[in-house]
């Protein structure tokens, strides 16, 4: 195992014109790790999870990641061929929607079997193979392999979507809100799941949510976002039982009991 | 730090500063200085506000002190849980340390049994002798088998502390910080309990709690400690 961080950001900044999506972001993930990032909407979390997944471009700062070979890269500065081979064979990245993440008229089974063929799978017996126990992982009954996503509900779309992300053993999962669009009652299996995964696998994720219940159950330490700038970190039961920033205790004391 | 000196606690200072109520100021613990040695089980008996759980909370890194030192003998080592970085805290809370609040906190679908054995798990114990042991654990807490595949969002008050317990006591930590371990159990249950702690602390390892129950502190602790004697007048 290295003993280095996975992922080391520095002074992540991203303008939109005039106005600011992150400002001066830094942090270390680690092999294993779980980094929660909080904050309302509007506080930059999901900007600095695109600047770093793909899709956005950071206006200054690194972003350093250490690939299976241990070589190292600045994927904000990555060409898009090789974003591309990494977005393929290392990261992974669940959307909240799972339509964005699924595709939604072909199979359960080649959902999951595409992200391998995409890494050079070819055998058929072997693909299948692996769809159903990936689909079994999930809890997806195996009989549903051969039906359409839109066939399923939210919450078995949003596993099959956990599947079609993990089934390539990527190295970092990046996850916007992934139990957003769900009922308490399926969240609280997804994340289940997503907890037993991510030690079994030892998956390092950056999971960036508004639901510090989540944030609590799911990720070993927290960075808080307000206004695009982290204003406290730390562990996730000290930052949310001993919150140290009037903002930080503002959102812990917000939160409704049920 | 002596050689059989698990916990070093030297001038603690811990406030509570309450932002969203005008910034009020509430001083918790100050120039607070305690030893407790392996093999020894210390029980705190101030009256209920005056820091006992802020205290066991510090030591364990859920709460941030202001000043102070929190050594504690760990690998081989000592590390200081004021100051740690998280790696560090996550290994004493993995390796050395358990802690018993009083209150549960699980995923709603995961079984007890499996509460029980995540520690075992996350110390690299194989699946099926950490599910062992954690049956082994929840027999000997009298938790009826029937609950043992069920969450423990439904149990009772009592039956989620034997939970709780059994989850602290499984991994054999050297640092056990118990606050009101007993709390919501009946008469039987306690003296089970008692054993259990008794137990733990024969072995060697270092306990520190508050205990409300005379009989069960008298039955437990090794020295009476009042956090208002260890401040600075």
């Amino acid at each position: 195992m290295i003993d280095r961080p996975l992922l080391s950001v520095r002074g992540l900044t991203k303008r939109y014109g005039d106005r600011l999506g992150c400002l001066d972001v830094g942090f270390d993930l680690w092999p294993g790790e779980v980094l929660g990032i909080v904050g309302e909407s509007g506080s930059g979390k999901t900007t600095v999870l695109r600047c770093l997944a793909g899709g956005i471009e950071a206006t200054a700062g690194w972003a350093e990641f250490v690939e299976r070979d241990g070589t190292v890269v600045d994927v904000l500065r990555l060409p898009e061929a090789a974003r591309r081979r990494l977005a393929r064979t290392d990261w992974a990245m669940v959307q909240q929607n799972p339509r964005d993440g699924l595709r939604m008229n072909v199979t359960a089974g080649a959902n999951i079997g595409e992200p391998l063929m995409a890494v050079g799978a070819r055998h058929y017996g072997h693909i299948r193979a692996a769809a159903l126990q990936w689909l079994t992982q999930v809890e997806i009954p195996c009989d549903r392999i051969d039906d359409l996503p839109t066939a399923f509900s939210g919450g078995m779309q949003q596993r099959l979507q956990i599947a079609r992300c993990l089934v390539t053993r990527p190295r970092l999962v990046f996850m916007d809100e992934p139990t957003g669009g769900l009922d308490v009652s399926v969240q609280a299996r997804l994340l289940d799941l997503l907890r037993g995964l991510a030690n079994e696998l030892r998956l390092s994720a950056l999971v960036v949510t508004h639901d510090l219940a989540v944030a609590r159950l799911l990720a070993h330490r927290l960075l808080v976002m307000r206004g695009g700038e982290i204003v406290e970190a730390g562990l996730t039961d000290r930052v949310l039982d001993d919150p140290q920033h009037p903002y930080t205790q503002l959102l812990v004391s917000s939160v409704l009991q049920p | 730090m002596s050689r059989d000196t698990a916990i070093c606690i030297r001038d603690l200072e811990k406030s509570f500063t309450l932002h969203t109520q005008g910034g009020v100021t509430l001083p918790v613990l100050r120039g607070v200085n305690l030893d407790v040695a392996h093999g020894e089980c210390a029980v705190l008996t101030d009256p209920s506000g005056s820091g006992k759980s802020t205290l066991l909370r510090a030591v364990y890194a859920n709460y941030a002190p202001q000043r102070g030192q929190i050594l504690v003998r760990h690998a081989g080592g000592v590390v200081d849980m004021v100051s740690a970085g998280h790696r560090e805290i996550q290994e004493v809370r993995r390796r050395t340390m358990g802690y018993v609040s009083q209150f549960l906190r699980v995923i709603p679908r995961v079984p007890a049994v499996d509460v029980v054995a995540e520690p075992l798990r996350a110390l690299g114990h194989a699946p099926s002798d950490a599910l062992e042991r954690a049956q082994q654990m929840l027999r000997r807490l009298r938790l009826p088998e029937r609950l043992w595949n069920l969450s423990p969002v439904t149990f009772s008050g009592g039956e989620q502390q034997r939970v709780n317990l059994a989850r602290a006591l499984i991994a054999g930590y050297s640092i056990l910080l118990l606050d009101e371990p007993t709390a919501s159990l009946d008469a039987d249950d306690r003296s089970l309990v008692v054993e259990l702690i008794v137990e733990a602390r024969r072995a060697g390892a270092a306990v520190l709690g508050t205990v409300h129950d005379a009989d069960v502190r008298d039955a437990v602790a090794t020295r009476l400690v009042r956090l208002a004697a260890l401040r600075p007048a």
